[in-house]
């Protein structure tokens, strides 16, 4: 089975209940693939979205100095609301980092194989999280914080920016670790779409995206360093983190000793198949 | 009447702040992303409701120290506090503080003083002008407030109980009470809080003993019912809800330099040149704003009356 059959596989269920089932408007889903594709996967990326448009709404709101017209629905700031955005986004990156690592998990304890098909979307809503996260600190924070001699899009402007930022990743060590993180996740959400798994070739692909784990645990270390003392929280997520890896761990293990005792060849080819698709 | 009645709420009914967080995570994992309202940022569900209001303050006068500049309202004050011993997140001392005690207060003054006693809340006040002191208030983390206290001079207090001259520190001690304070058993900091100024600063008109805000009783969040205030300095030096106010030769050692002594010293005066492992000290926030773009000024902005305290201290070695 090669890496393309993994989406051709809902063409083949598809046909033979269209054949079973005569002729049906193709508009309404029908297979568990349909339902997948067209009503579960749309319906999560809109929830995904949800903490964003709330973000982005009661800072709009911050922003003009009032507070959300649906306090029942989306909460409010506290008075900082700079603070809360930058914990809210960050919260998030790292809850979809952990919900994209608890697929596999959840797809080989439970067999259900279409977990799989969410996995891309909701790793790239880490990212996404992620880059809201980083680009609050970098505007609101240290490019609000420029006196702007030249202008506010000069040159200049942009060189102290990073000049700034540059020093913040050099001195302080919490920052290092979470763009450290950040930067971690860019080859992978360059790297996301079919045509680069094609090009990159499935073992390669494979080994470059386990850079999620590096990131998932320094994003838990860059919570850690920074909370002032109340560490609860990041090692709740720390504790969560280890656990998903934990499941590879042990898989990882079990394979190699499974490997090690059947006679080579055809095993070491399934496993290859295991890896692409988990 | 100045004393708050105590709440009836017994600490045991609180719910421990473990349980209340892990509760609410847990109703979020279930519930799912898609109903928007369980899934919204974070700190915002938390947010508490501002601090019942209390009984007014009798004749308090204005003051020539107040600033102009507009003060923040009563909902932000009572909702945004550090205030550790009831939790180290920024609205959990508005949900734990109703446990405080306020009344009977007394404040231990011991030391290099004529006649050490206990002062009751009341004898303190006693014949003690109040004043509306509207002041900025510079949190150490990067953010600003202005502040409506109400309080009188440090120094009025001070001269009553006669130091001896054998004292140079005043050192403040916060309550320290197991049973109303939750936060005590996360122990982040060393507690009792304990904070100090140099006698020269304790007895600067500028700095005061708090005992109201707009006009009104003190909340428990925010320090009740009697704290000092020096707004030269960062928020943290501003110790809450005083027990002991005792008389030193020695410098004391306040808890945060106790916690982390690279980032925080005794003076801990407002200081833009100075930098903090954590936070750059250049510029900071004024609430509710969202911009990091104010620039911070020497002293908090009271250096024409404060500057003179530190002529000749490298400020940089006494941060």
């Amino acid at each position: 089975m090669q890496i393309s059959d993994w989406s051709n596989q809902q063409s083949g269920s598809e046909s033979a209940v269209k054949s079973a089932v005569g002729t049906l408007p193709s508009a309404i889903p029908v297979t568990a693939n349909q339902i997948l594709r067209r009503v579960l996967k749309p319906a999560v990326f809109v929830a995904a979205l949800v903490p964003a448009v709330i973000l982005a709404y009661l800072t709009w709101a911050a922003y003009n100095g009032r507070t959300s017209a649906w306090p029942a629905l989306t909460g409010n700031f506290s008075a900082n609301p700079l603070e809360d955005i930058t914990h809210g986004t960050g919260d998030w990156a790292l809850r979809f980092l952990c919900i994209t690592l608890a697929i596999t998990p959840l797809r080989r304890l439970t067999g259900w194989n279409g977990a799989i098909r969410f996995r891309r979307m909701l790793g790239l809503f880490a990212f996404f999280y992620a880059t809201l996260h980083v680009l609050t600190y970098a505007l609101l924070d240290r490019f609000a914080s420029l006196d702007f001699t030249g202008g506010m899009l000069s040159w200049a402007a942009g060189r102290a920016l990073i000049a700034w930022i540059v020093d913040d990743i050099y001195k302080r060590p919490f920052i290092t670790i979470g763009f450290a993180a950040f930067v971690a996740l860019v080859p992978l959400a360059l790297t996301s779409t079919a045509g680069m798994i094609r090009r990159l070739g499935g073992r390669r692909w494979q080994q470059l995206h386990r850079l999620i784990y590096p990131a998932a645990i320094a994003g838990v270390v860059h919570y850690w360093m920074l909370v002032k003392s109340d560490i609860r929280l990041p090692l709740y997520y720390g504790i969560v983190v280890a656990i998903l890896l934990g499941f590879r761990l042990y898989w990882a293990r079990t394979k190699r000793s499974q490997e090690r005792l059947s006679t080579g060849g055809v095993t070491t080819g399934s496993s290859l198949q295991a890896d692409q698709s988990g | 009447m100045l004393i708050q009645r105590p709440a009836d709420i017994p600490s045991s009914e609180i719910t421990d702040r473990k349980v209340y967080v892990t509760r609410r995570e847990f109703i979020r994992a279930a519930t799912g992303a898609a109903v928007a309202g369980v899934a919204g940022a974070p700190a915002v569900l938390d947010a508490q409701p501002p601090a019942p209001h209390g009984a007014k303050l009798p004749n308090v006068k204005p003051s020539a120290f107040s600033t102009t500049e507009p003060a923040n309202t009563w909902e932000q004050i009572t909702t945004y506090n550090n205030f550790y011993e009831f939790g180290s997140g920024k609205d959990e001392p508005a949900y734990y503080s109703r446990g405080l005690k306020t009344a009977p207060w007394s404040v231990a003054v011991e030391g290099d003083v004529a006649r050490p006693a206990v002062w009751t809340l009341e004898d303190i006040l006693k014949g003690q002008t109040l004043e509306d002191r509207i002041y900025r208030l510079r949190c150490v983390e990067g953010w600003s407030m202005v502040i409506p206290w109400v309080g009188f001079p440090l120094a009025d207090f001070i001269k009553r109980v006669q130091p001896t001259s054998k004292a140079r520190f005043v050192e403040f001690t916060t309550l320290r009470d197991f049973d109303t304070m939750p936060g005590l058993r996360l122990a982040q900091l060393r507690f009792p809080y304990v904070e100090g100024l140099r006698i020269d600063e304790a007895m600067h008109p500028l700095t005061i003993l708090a005992v109201g805000l707009y006009g009104e009783v003190l909340p428990k969040q925010n320090g009740a019912p009697i704290r000092v205030v020096i707004p030269w300095k960062y928020g943290f030096k501003s110790a809450k809800s005083i027990v002991k106010i005792r008389f030193v030769e020695q410098q004391p050692v306040n808890s945060w330099q106790l916690e982390w002594p690279q980032a925080y010293g005794f003076y801990a005066n407002v200081n833009p040149t100075v930098e903090h492992p954590r936070w750059d000290q250049e510029k900071e926030i004024r609430l509710p704003g969202l911009f990091r773009n104010r620039t911070t000024q020497m002293f908090n902005g009271y250096g024409d009356q404060v500057a003179r305290l530190y002529d000749g201290m490298d400020l940089r070695k006494n941060y």
